[in-house]
């Protein structure tokens, strides 16, 4: 236990150091991500406008306060992406990682959990203009936040797990980018990225509970926004309990079938 | 006249190397309809609540999709390819290569790349165009079309020239990859119509990203908004672009030591 502990300590503090030496790097690529959620946030609050000041119980003010949350769960949730899973593969990258006497996932786990203490630091300023500009109302109690904190953790691990079973498909299958759009798009209607689920047809919103989109996006959002009720904080942070440990069981059986592939294919 | 018939044989060698892997076309219709759906969707959950969004109606809205998908096209299959080598050539030091040639720099670095299976996107975003005007009952002339054409011109030639000035900056700032991530978030404002954003942005997607003479002002002529002021203003804002690009490409080509020796 103690083993894992340095290791991720160690692997975050790297991850830190590198990362802060891009500050405008990471701020373009911010920037160019926050792009999104500002277009979603015009859109709805100009409907919302029309609608006399109203739509799906959301106000400009609660679209803004959605988006701009969105802008951090959306920095929260990048993980390693099923791309680089499809790069590391064909070059055989994976092999230094196999060396190791560590799960290779560890590594991404904890390298990208460093660079989210970057990116908050980073994200502060931006929330901060998006704020005088756009005039979020957001009053979370301090339970809300606290539950956010947790969530945003959570959906984290399991966005990270997600993309990985999806990359490892390529260890079976090197053409694999059609699938990864597929499950993208999918990602962008069921996870509340593109509008908050409630303003979704009632049968997307239930679809929504069975896939793990929801729970690695619109669900942190919506606890700190506030609109949730303490059974439904406790049912969201039940699922995405479910989902980790449930993916994180089904990584190991996969894992074990594909690393005899992957040898195979390096060979 | 040798500028165009270069441009016409690199256009032929990119066909050419495109046609070697095909299976590309299908991934490609695939990412489309995708894009498609997505977009379909969106526009679909705005007018479940609304009829009319800053002064368009849904069928308004889907012929500014059509444009917003063909442009998206054309930027992808002519334009950003080019560019990209441009960055990545002058990073590793091999843009000598094109300059030792006898033709002009800028054509050259221009024509040397073309993603044919791209045009997936401009074939389904003129579809989408059918669609809509076929939805007004095909209410246009022919004013209005050649306006439409002579719009889409000046947009595809803005957005180039914008590319361009980012592109040169490599020449001081090495690394500028991540401006190719930022303007595709910012050509996806160009979905809507710049219209409905506020001030600062609607400014910010006119002067510094010309995503509203792309994509908006090409719609505005279909759908018979467009005035001759706004034409003439873009005729004037892409010369003034195309001069501006060219000049500093070219004082960047001075600083350009090279690297491959």
């Amino acid at each position: 236990m103690k083993r894992y502990f340095d290791y991720y300590i160690s692997m975050m503090k790297i991850s830190v150091l590198e990362q802060w030496q891009y500050p405008v790097a990471n701020y373009f690529y911010m920037i160019g991500m926050i792009a999104e959620p500002v277009i979603y946030m015009v859109v709805w609050s100009a409907v919302a406008n029309q609608q006399g000041g109203m739509v799906g119980g959301y106000t400009p003010g609660t679209f803004a306060a959605y988006y701009i949350v969105w802008t951090l769960v959306r920095q929260m949730n990048i993980a390693f992406t099923p791309y680089g899973w499809e790069w590391r593969i064909r070059n055989g990258r994976l092999s230094t990682s196999l060396m190791r006497p560590i799960h290779p996932l560890h590594e991404d786990v904890s390298f990208f959990a460093g660079w989210k203490v970057v990116m908050i630091i980073l994200w502060i300023p931006l929330a901060f203009a998006l704020s005088l500009i756009f005039k979020p109302e957001l009053n979370p109690t301090l339970l809300e936040g606290v539950v956010f904190f947790i969530a945003i953790w959570m959906a984290y691990l399991i966005r990270t797990i997600t993309l990985s079973l999806l990359g490892m498909v390529t260890f079976w299958t090197t053409r694999v980018s059609a699938l990864f759009e597929l499950y993208f798009a999918a990602e962008l209607i069921l996870s509340g990225r593109l509008v908050p689920l409630s303003l979704m047809p009632v049968w997307v919103q239930e679809l929504a509970w069975f896939f793990p989109f929801r729970w690695a996006f619109g669900f942190p959002i919506e606890a700190l926004v506030g609109q949730l009720t303490m059974t439904d904080m406790l049912i969201g942070l039940g699922m995405q309990v479910a989902w980790v440990v449930g993916g994180w069981i089904v990584v190991h059986l996969i894992w074990k079938v594909a690393i005899r592939r992957f040898s195979a294919v390096g060979g | 006249m040798q500028g165009l018939k270069l441009a016409f044989n690199y256009l032929r060698i990119g066909i050419m190397n495109e046609f070697q892997y095909r299976a590309n076309l299908y991934i490609q219709i695939l990412q489309t309809f995708i894009a498609l759906g997505t977009g379909l969707i969106g526009l679909n959950l705005v007018f479940s609540q609304t009829s009319e969004l800053g002064g368009w109606d849904r069928t308004e809205l889907l012929a500014v999709m059509g444009v917003f998908i063909t442009m998206g096209g054309i930027i992808r299959a002519a334009i950003q390819p080019n560019m990209e080598r441009l960055m990545e050539d002058i990073r590793e030091g091999l843009l000598d290569f094109a300059l030792t040639k006898p033709a002009d720099a800028q054509i050259l670095i221009s024509v040397r790349e073309f993603r044919l299976w791209q045009l997936v996107d401009v074939v389904t975003g003129m579809i989408v165009l059918g669609v809509a005007l076929s939805q007004m009952n095909w209410l246009v002339g022919v004013w209005d079309v050649l306006a439409f054409f002579s719009a889409l011109a000046m947009g595809a030639v803005m957005i180039y020239c914008f590319w361009l000035i980012v592109t040169s900056t490599a020449f001081w700032f090495v690394r500028v990859h991540e401006i190719a991530n930022l303007f595709e978030g910012l050509y996806a404002a160009g979905r809507w119509p710049v219209g409905i954003y506020p001030t600062w942005l609607r400014m910010a997607l006119t002067f510094i990203i010309p995503v509203a003479f792309a994509v908006t002002v090409p719609a505005e002529a279909l759908t018979g908004r467009l005035n001759l002021q706004t034409w003439l203003g873009a005729l004037a804002l892409t010369v003034v672009l195309f001069f501006a690009s060219r000049a500093l490409l070219k004082f960047g080509l001075r600083s350009y030591s090279g690297a491959s020796a």
